[in-house]
């Protein structure tokens, strides 16, 4: 591990912790801007943040310790995924750590503490929020962890440093396997950050809530943790796709003059990222639970489909 | 001490399962005698499945060593062998059996149908049936000790054998075992290729054409397949592990299915040589489609032995899909990819030893604690059973395959695996392996969800029966059992690397390549199947930056705010009214999984009218094969029975007819 390296990977953690309620509040302005509404400020995901690390937390009698750890683990899980997805460079000491099934397998770890969580103190909504969270994980994960083999058969490997560099280096030309990839990515990221069409993240209704009903029960620092995990999760998810599909602007090892450049060009991508998030958000209408499986099938079979196509026609 | 005889890894081995069967008689001596028994053998027995899984360990790198035991029929001795797949295999009975025997010592209580010295004569005799099962190298003690291994297991899961269920549900696993059992001997029938020699080394020497070595696979795959719990022969199982006690159930889900896949691979790899390569295209086939199955139905289940043992099914599942996966590859001499398929369904099979027997188990404490299988009635017993509930989540964490957990590097050498097979020659080959592939992950995801059921429904959320709050923790022996395969799961999980140095021996026997050398990468810690830029996972250090991470947010939180906390009532979006009953209950929890699967299913639903005055929901869930093929083939063998019950008519005139016909026919052969 070299120092270099090490820095590099300390930058990262940096913009991702501060980039992520970044994201997130560029997002809602959008959104805000799409819908005619005025926009709240750029740093109003920092400030909810302050606000409720100052709130008192409130926890159920009957709450175990699961309630109490979860919401420091997935924080922990997702700021380690958004370590493990390039940002800034492909030179990072931690990637060898993780590759693209342990990515999954992070998410997964945030999700399984995090309805165990709902489940833990016995309410109605916290079961059906837990239920309907696991529901979209298992088609979800599986659409994810197809989309990051099509880039891995691509590149020969499932590193997901060495599969960026790979597909950067690659002479342009939109293969046909990475175009239905990115269609189920797609899919599969609105799915997994709990966004329109399958969950609604401005609303509590009842009917219809996933990621609310799962932590309707936490409050003060917890929630915040939670928050924050969320916005981190939304970075990560952005980043790796930006990562495979437009890999460009990422700094290689020893490219000092490109790390000065990496983090501008990441921003102006996830500002792209972020109005087209908004825009799909507001162009489309929140759709039943039960159609969320066939959404979500749409997407593995997609990218199934892409792995398919890359065998079959090498590209 | 030069001048002693070197004492032999085999004949320490023997020494232990000779140990075990002084144990059980033992047992049987002191047949009331329930404190001996339980505070003395089954400890001793622990004692002696540790000294098995030392000795195996150590023989693991070295040369086979046999011995032959002149037990049984004159002139048919009984050959041991002592390979590095045996001596796998034996490790993998040592370690887990070692947690349950010490279990097992704190949970059988007076008065549960059989006595106790006679249950620890069954338990001793069917840990030593499995062992000779591994060390035996012809079919003759093949078959006798697989015999033993399956009449002694019959009578565990009988132990309450005053229940008319549990007497069905052992019947049912006699006739599926032995139906097994038949297809074994044909299968070594068909190897022995009419030299009259039943050794194995007999075996290995024989060069069977493609059409009998595809005989001998089918009936090994069908054989063993049915003690492995492969569909469509799995009936036995969902109906085996509740009806048994506890620790029978984690012996016989955790280390007894391992000896059907140690079947599996001594035939395929050992004795056959090369596999071609639709069979590995029929077992991944197989493999998924009863990994799938296994794991739909445990979403479904309502008691919580029963979703394990689907669980279970879909377990042996994966590893019968890595086994076809590695034979896909040895078909084409791709033999370092072949190894890789192979150690990731080995480390399967440890790892599915340790965490299934662990949650096994934790269902016995749980079960002693409330008398109550189903989950509708549990819930909330994390707060008046901590440790039972911690060490559950850690097998919970394993069985849904997530990291750090060991669950995790089986399953991510499985899939490393199978993104190498775009290097296979056959067209089809390439197009059809992804498929299989894209299961594999569903099914692992799958398997996310029924873990959170089950560990959900049980340990968190409020009580649903009043009687619960009297549910007591484990006893110690009880823990012990518990904590040390918690430790197993932890250090499988965090120390890949040096597990797959243990495996590597097996893979160079038989395909001649191993993962340690490219495993390694100058570096215990980091685990790289291939090359570190191909791709590489490291537990610890993926351990150790969440841990840091997590410390840091508690310190940093406490630091720049506060640590202020105010215990309430929950506050479920205002809702005034609240009870335990308002959670899901386990139908409601998998309802989304049987809507999806629904064409799975035999679904029998009862719902109310409006004008009820009890009204009463009830849905049921059955096994779809149960009726497309049992119940078929039964109606079938009944109607063949009837009609050749036609024969018999009660008198005595018919009878000497049928001799008279016999005997004229009998002259009319042997004039012609």
């Amino acid at each position: 591990m070299n120092l270099e390296g090490f820095l590099a990977q300390l930058v990262a953690m940096v913009v991702a912790l501060v980039g992520a309620p970044l994201v997130m509040g560029w997002v809602n302005q959008c959104r805000a801007w799409l819908q005619n509404r005025r926009a709240p400020p750029l740093t109003m995901p920092f400030r909810t943040l302050h606000k409720l690390f100052w709130k008192e937390s409130v926890v159920a009698h009957d709450a175990s310790p699961i309630f109490r750890v979860t919401p420091y683990v997935v924080f922990g899980c997702m700021l380690l995924a958004s370590l493990i997805v390039p940002t800034l460079s492909t030179n990072m000491p931690m990637a060898p750590a993780a590759d693209a099934i342990a990515l999954v397998g992070l998410f997964g770890v945030a999700r399984l503490f995090i309805s165990l969580a709902a489940m833990d103190i016995g309410t109605s909504f916290g079961t059906l929020g837990a239920r309907r969270e696991m529901l979209v994980g298992f088609l979800a994960e599986p659409a994810f962890l197809m989309v990051l083999f099509t880039a891995s058969l691509i590149s020969s490997s499932t590193s997901l440093a060495t599969t960026v560099s790979a597909l950067a280096h690659r002479e342009f030309t939109i293969l046909p396997s990475l175009a239905f990839a990115g269609l189920a990515f797609t899919m599969v990221s609105l799915a997994e950050n709990a966004r329109v069409p399958v969950d609604n993240p401005a609303t509590h209704l009842e009917l219809t809530m996933i990621h609310e009903a799962l932590i309707l029960e936490y409050s003060g620092r917890h929630l915040a943790l939670i928050e924050w995990a969320a916005s981190l999760k939304l970075f990560a998810y952005s980043c790796a796709g930006l990562a495979i599909f437009f890999p460009w602007g990422i700094a290689e090892a020893n490219d000092h003059v490109a790390l000065l450049w990496a983090l501008p060009v990441l921003a102006m991508k996830l500002a792209i990222g972020g109005f087209l998030l908004a825009l799909i958000e507001t162009i489309l209408a929140k759709m039943r639970i039960f159609r969320v499986p066939e959404f979500l099938a749409t997407a593995f079979l997609l990218g199934v489909l892409a792995i398919l196509v890359h065998l079959l026609l090498g590209a | 001490m030069g001048e002693l005889p070197e004492l032999l890894a085999i004949d320490a081995a023997m020494a232990v399962v000779v140990a075990w069967f002084a144990v059980g008689l033992a047992g049987l001596a002191a047949l009331h005698n329930f404190s001996l028994v339980a505070r003395v053998l089954f400890p001793l027995s622990a004692a002696l499945s540790l000294a098995l899984a030392g000795t195996a360990l150590s023989a693991l790198p070295g040369a086979p060593q046999t011995a032959v035991l002149a037990i049984g029929l004159p002139d048919l001795p009984f050959h041991l062998r002592l390979d590095a797949l045996s001596a796998f295999f034996l490790a993998l009975l040592g370690l887990a059996s070692a947690g349950i025997s010490v279990f097992a010592g704190g949970y059988f209580r007076r008065g549960e149908g059989t006595p106790p010295g006679l249950l620890c004569l069954h338990y001793h005799l069917f840990l030593v049936g499995m062992a000779m099962v591994m060390l035996a190298d012809d079919a003759y003690a093949f078959m006798v000790t697989w015999e033993l291994m399956a009449l002694a297991s019959f009578f565990l899961v009988t132990t309450n054998h005053r229940i008319a269920e549990i007497r069905r549900a052992g019947f049912l696993y006699l006739l599926v075992a032995h139906v097994g059992a038949i297809a074994i001997l044909l299968c070594f029938g068909v190897l022995q290729a009419n030299t009259g020699d039943y050794t194995f080394a007999n075996m290995r020497a024989q060069n069977l054409s493609p059409f009998w070595s595809s005989c001998a696979f089918l009936l090994a795959l069908f054989g063993f397949g049915a003690k492995a719990g492969i569909l469509p022969l799995h009936v036995w199982l969902p109906e085996a592990h509740p009806a048994a006690p506890s620790p029978v159930s984690a012996l016989m889900s955790g280390v007894m299915l391992k000896t059907a896949i140690y079947g599996m691979v001594r035939v395929n790899f050992d004795l056959l040589g090369s596999p071609l390569w639709w069979w590995g295209v029929a077992a991944l086939s197989v493999g998924l489609a009863t990994a799938l199955f296994g794991v739909v139905f445990a979403a479904a289940q309502v008691d919580m032995k029963r979703l394990l043992a689907y669980s279970s099914i879909e377990n042996v599942g994966l590893i019968v899909v890595g086994l076809g996966l590695a034979m896909v590859f040895a078909a084409y001499r791709m033999n370092s990819l072949a190894a890789l398929a192979m150690v990731a369904s080995l480390y399967h099979c440890l790892n599915h030893a340790l965490f299934k027997s662990l949650l096994f188990l934790g269902t016995g404490s749980v079960l002693h604690a409330t008398q109550e299988r189903n989950l509708g009635k549990l819930g909330g017993l994390m707060r008046y059973m901590p440790f039972v509930a911690w060490t559950s989540l850690v097998g919970v964490v394993a069985s849904a395959g997530l990291p750090p957990s060991n669950g995790f590097v089986s399953e991510w050498l499985l899939l490393q695996g199978f993104l190498f097979t775009g290097g296979l020659p056959n067209p089809y080959l390439r197009m059809l392996v992804p498929i299989f592939a894209a299961g594999v992950v569903l099914v692992a995801a799958l398997a996310g969800y029924v873990m959170v059921k089950f560990f959900g429904v049980i340990f968190l959320g409020r009580p649903r029966e009043d009687k619960l709050a009297q549910a007591h923790d484990a006893g110690w022996l009880e823990r012990l059992g518990l904590a040390w395969l918690t430790a197993g799961c932890v250090l499988l999980g965090l120390f890949p690397v040096a597990v797959i140095e243990v495996i590597d021996p097996i893979t160079y026997a038989f395909l001649g390549r191993g993962l340690a050398q490219s495993g390694r990468a100058g570096d215990w810690l980091l685990l790289a199947p291939v090359s570190a830029e191909r791709a590489s996972y490291s537990p610890i250090l993926f351990l150790l930056v969440t841990a840091a991470i997590v410390a840091a947010a508690f310190v940093l939180v406490r630091r720049f705010y506060h640590g202020r906390l105010r215990r309430a009532a929950p506050w479920d979006c205002g809702h005034p009214m609240q009870t335990a009953r308002m959670q899901d209950t386990a139908e409601g929890f998998g309802q989304p999984i049987r809507q999806i699967f629904e064409p799975f299913y035999r679904m029998h639903r009862e719902l109310p009218t409006p004008f009820d005055a009890a009204p009463r929901y009830r849905v049921t869930v059955e096994d779809p094969l149960w009726a497309w093929v049992y119940l078929r083939i039964a109606a079938a063998t009944e109607a063949v029975s009837r009609w050749v019950g036609m024969l018999q008519r009660g008198r005595i005139s018919i009878y000497l007819l049928y001799s008279f016909l016999t005997l004229v026919a009998l002259l009319f052969l042997t004039q012609a």
